[in-house]
């Protein structure tokens, strides 16, 4: 007998006999419906408090943000999508001064990881919504917004439509109907990578990226 | 025994000797007292607003619920997994699942596997396993890696490196790598990130534990602060996961019940910085990701608690640590002095089903069952229950609940039986018992002033001038 059938076997044949399944009330997990601004707010101060940086901003202006965060901290270019609206946006100005060089992700990473690795300073992926009570980004990784660009990078922009900013976690997977199916890889993003294992002292960017820049699109 | 049960922990058994050490060692009583206290009282502040109650009341109903369709949750899990490009193994024991490990790196002619954190591997002690075999293996999680260049074992299951400061750490990371002896903590961090990005790029397989496997969808959930978890299972060609059969849930939402309990129990977050599904290997048209992905169920064990309804409760554990956080206990004796993968509470009620009562017999009296472990437990384990049942068994000391664990009795002596026997020969008989009792108090001048390790620390109780029943007698007069 393979060991599926043996654990599984084990498993039916349950000598306490058969269990019945409770059922749960998740009502401890729903919020009152608070207003944008609310929310905003509430996203805002949690996710500064994990040292994350936010920006509202609207549609006019986002580039001219990107632009003044990226030249104060003297990166060298952005990684961005070649067919997501960001990426189309931002080659469109590619000549502007105030931008970096524009890098895409358009080929598979085995041609040039190191490269990504080692050259590239920042990049800005879109999101599918924020949620405000724990102050995290929902990122679902797509063939043009793969999933390296978020994490390799030491510096990561994430643009949030503030009308897609949720409540709670409970309230933004049953909003998207998560459960109809999930892509290969989908995201919490709540700060920059961090850690504590060093006597319990806080240090940003061990594996990660060192900043999250998050811009909020009124 | 074969070759891969052999392995390099400090010995169960030497549990006293250890805890004595321990205890006169000021660095670690120190080191542990320290983060113990901070995590504490940052649990009780992220839970301020909560109705902590009711949530830990549908983290239980969750985790029971799951339990309670287990086998038709795996059936339903390996099936959506398929679906999605990600191929399920199945492990009756820690050797069995190395077994399975090593033979996909074999296939993939793999010579560097990159792991992030994972409890379950530490059970299957698969790094050693695979340097016996000729891959390297080597940690991403900074505690773990800090671990492994010391040699060591993790004494926290969450902060695997906490015995550490960050003196020792500084002279350890000169030792081993090169860095400069520093204090400065963003310094010996960033020193790891760079050591550590070299080996995700050039490592062959990821591995990986899971926090939580969703039948529904077929996602496999990981939570982590560092990033390391998230470039083990995208930067490698290949993706391995490696999970206790126990950590299957029905739907998407149970997750976010649980979440929320882990990450505040856990280390006070609201969440972690990463939370990571993974529902499959990259697609045709994807530019990154694992080409394959693996899911390894590992039994080992836990098909046995789930027999008995008192200690199926064991395997609701969602691996949080906060009763270790909260043991007067481990606290004072630290992690490493268990000798077993999981320290603490949750290691007192588990580790005797993985090793046996006779192995770990002292687990469960390394308790003063005060109960701190279970009222923050937010899947309400009752941990102190399981301590007083495992106790129990360990000398098999109740004809009605016959004992079950594997090595029970391990602890009962023809002379300790004795005793009890008189003892309950004598109460079952009235007369004998008020000769005995009038006796016993008229002689008590005779009674030992010392009782073992029992008046080391503590005066003898000393036996009162009229027994209960004459005391009585006389009031009611």
């Amino acid at each position: 007998m393979s060991s599926r059938e043996t654990i599984l076997q084990r498993l039916r044949n349950r000598t306490g006999g058969e269990l019945v399944a409770p059922v749960s009330d998740f009502s401890v997990l729903e919020r009152p419906n608070w207003s944008t601004e609310e929310r905003i707010e509430r996203f805002e101060r949690t996710i500064e408090s994990v040292h994350g940086e936010v920006h509202r901003c609207t549609r006019e202006n986002w580039i001219d943000r990107v632009a003044e965060i990226l030249s104060a901290r003297k990166a060298r270019n952005l990684l961005i999508s070649s067919q997501h609206q960001i990426g189309r946006e931002l080659r469109a100005v590619a000549e502007r001064d105030d931008l970096p060089n524009l890098l895409i992700y358009d080929e598979p990473i085995d041609s040039w990881q190191p490269a990504l690795f080692n050259d590239v300073d920042a990049g800005i992926t879109s999101t599918r919504g924020g949620i405000a009570e724990t102050g995290s980004l929902i990122l679902w990784p797509t063939p043009d917004e793969p999933r390296l660009m978020s994490l390799v990078p030491p510096i990561h922009i994430a643009v949030l439509e503030a009308s897609k900013l949720y409540t709670t976690l409970y309230e933004a997977m049953h909003a998207q109907n998560w459960k109809t199916g999930m892509p290969t890889n989908a995201l919490l993003i709540s700060g920059p990578s961090k850690t504590a294992d060093i006597e319990q002292t806080l240090a940003y960017g061990v594996h990660g990226p060192k900043e999250l820049i998050v811009l909020v699109i009124e | 025994m074969s070759e891969a049960t052999q392995h390099p922990h400090i010995d169960v058994k030497e549990f006293h000797p250890r805890a004595h050490e321990a205890l006169h060692n000021p660095q670690i009583r120190q080191n542990f007292r320290k983060a113990m206290d901070g995590l504490m009282s940052k649990r009780k502040a992220a839970f301020e607003g909560w109705d902590l109650e009711t949530l830990r009341e549908l983290g239980a109903n969750v985790r029971l619920r799951a339990l309670a369709n287990l086998p038709d949750l795996l059936e339903q899990l390996e099936q959506k997994l398929t679906e999605n490009g990600i191929k399920v193994h199945w492990a009756l024991d820690g050797d069995e699942a190395c077994r399975i490990v090593r033979d996909i790196c074999v296939a993939r002619d793999a010579k560097t596997v990159i792991k992030g954190k994972s409890m379950v591997s530490e059970e299957m002690e698969l790094n050693h396993f695979l340097e016996r075999e000729g891959i390297e293996a080597l940690e991403s999680d900074l505690g773990e890696y800090i671990v492994q260049l010391a040699n060591e074992t993790p004494s926290h299951i969450i902060m695997p490196a906490i015995h550490k400061n960050t003196g020792e750490i500084s002279e350890l990371m000169h030792e081993k790598t090169g860095t400069d002896l520093s204090h400065d903590v963003e310094y010996l961090t960033a020193a790891a990130r760079q050591q550590l990005r070299e080996k995700f790029m050039n490592a062959d397989v990821g591995v990986s534990g899971v926090n939580f496997a969703v039948a529904e969808t077929g996602t496999l959930c990981l939570v982590e602060n560092e990033g390391n978890g998230r470039m083990t299972t995208t930067v490698p060609r290949c993706h391995i996961a490696v999970t206790g059969i126990e950590k299957v849930v029905p739907n998407l939402e149970d997750v976010s019940a649980l979440l929320a309990l882990l990450t505040r129990s856990a280390t006070g977050q609201h969440i972690t910085t990463y939370f990571n599904m993974i529902s499959g290997p990259r697609k045709a048209d994807e530019l990154d990701g694992p080409e394959e992905v693996h899911l390894v169920l590992v039994d080992n064990g836990r098909s046995s608690i789930y027999q008995d309804d008192e200690l199926l409760d064991t395997l609701r554990c969602i691996r949080c640590g906060a009763c270790m956080n909260h043991c007067p206990v481990y606290t004072r004796v630290g992690g490493h002095t268990y000798g077993t993968t999981y320290p603490g509470p949750i290691g007192k009620i588990l580790m005797p089903h993985l090793i046996g009562l006779d192995e770990g017999r002292h687990l469960p009296s390394a308790s003063s069952l005060c109960g701190a472990c279970g009222e923050v437990c937010p899947v309400k384990i009752p941990i102190p229950d399981l301590l007083v049942r495992l106790r129990r068994e360990s000398v098999d000391g109740d004809k009605l609940h016959p004992a079950k664990v594997r090595g029970h009795g391990s602890k009962r002596t023809p002379l300790e039986a004795a005793i009890w026997k008189c003892w309950s020969w004598m109460h079952s008989r009235p007369g004998l018992y008020r000769t005995g009792t009038r006796l016993a108090s008229r002689f008590r001048k005779l009674q030992p002033g010392r009782a073992g390790a029992w008046t080391d620390f503590r005066t003898a109780p000393k036996l009162a001038g009229k027994t209960l029943h004459e005391q009585l007698r006389e009031r009611g007069k």
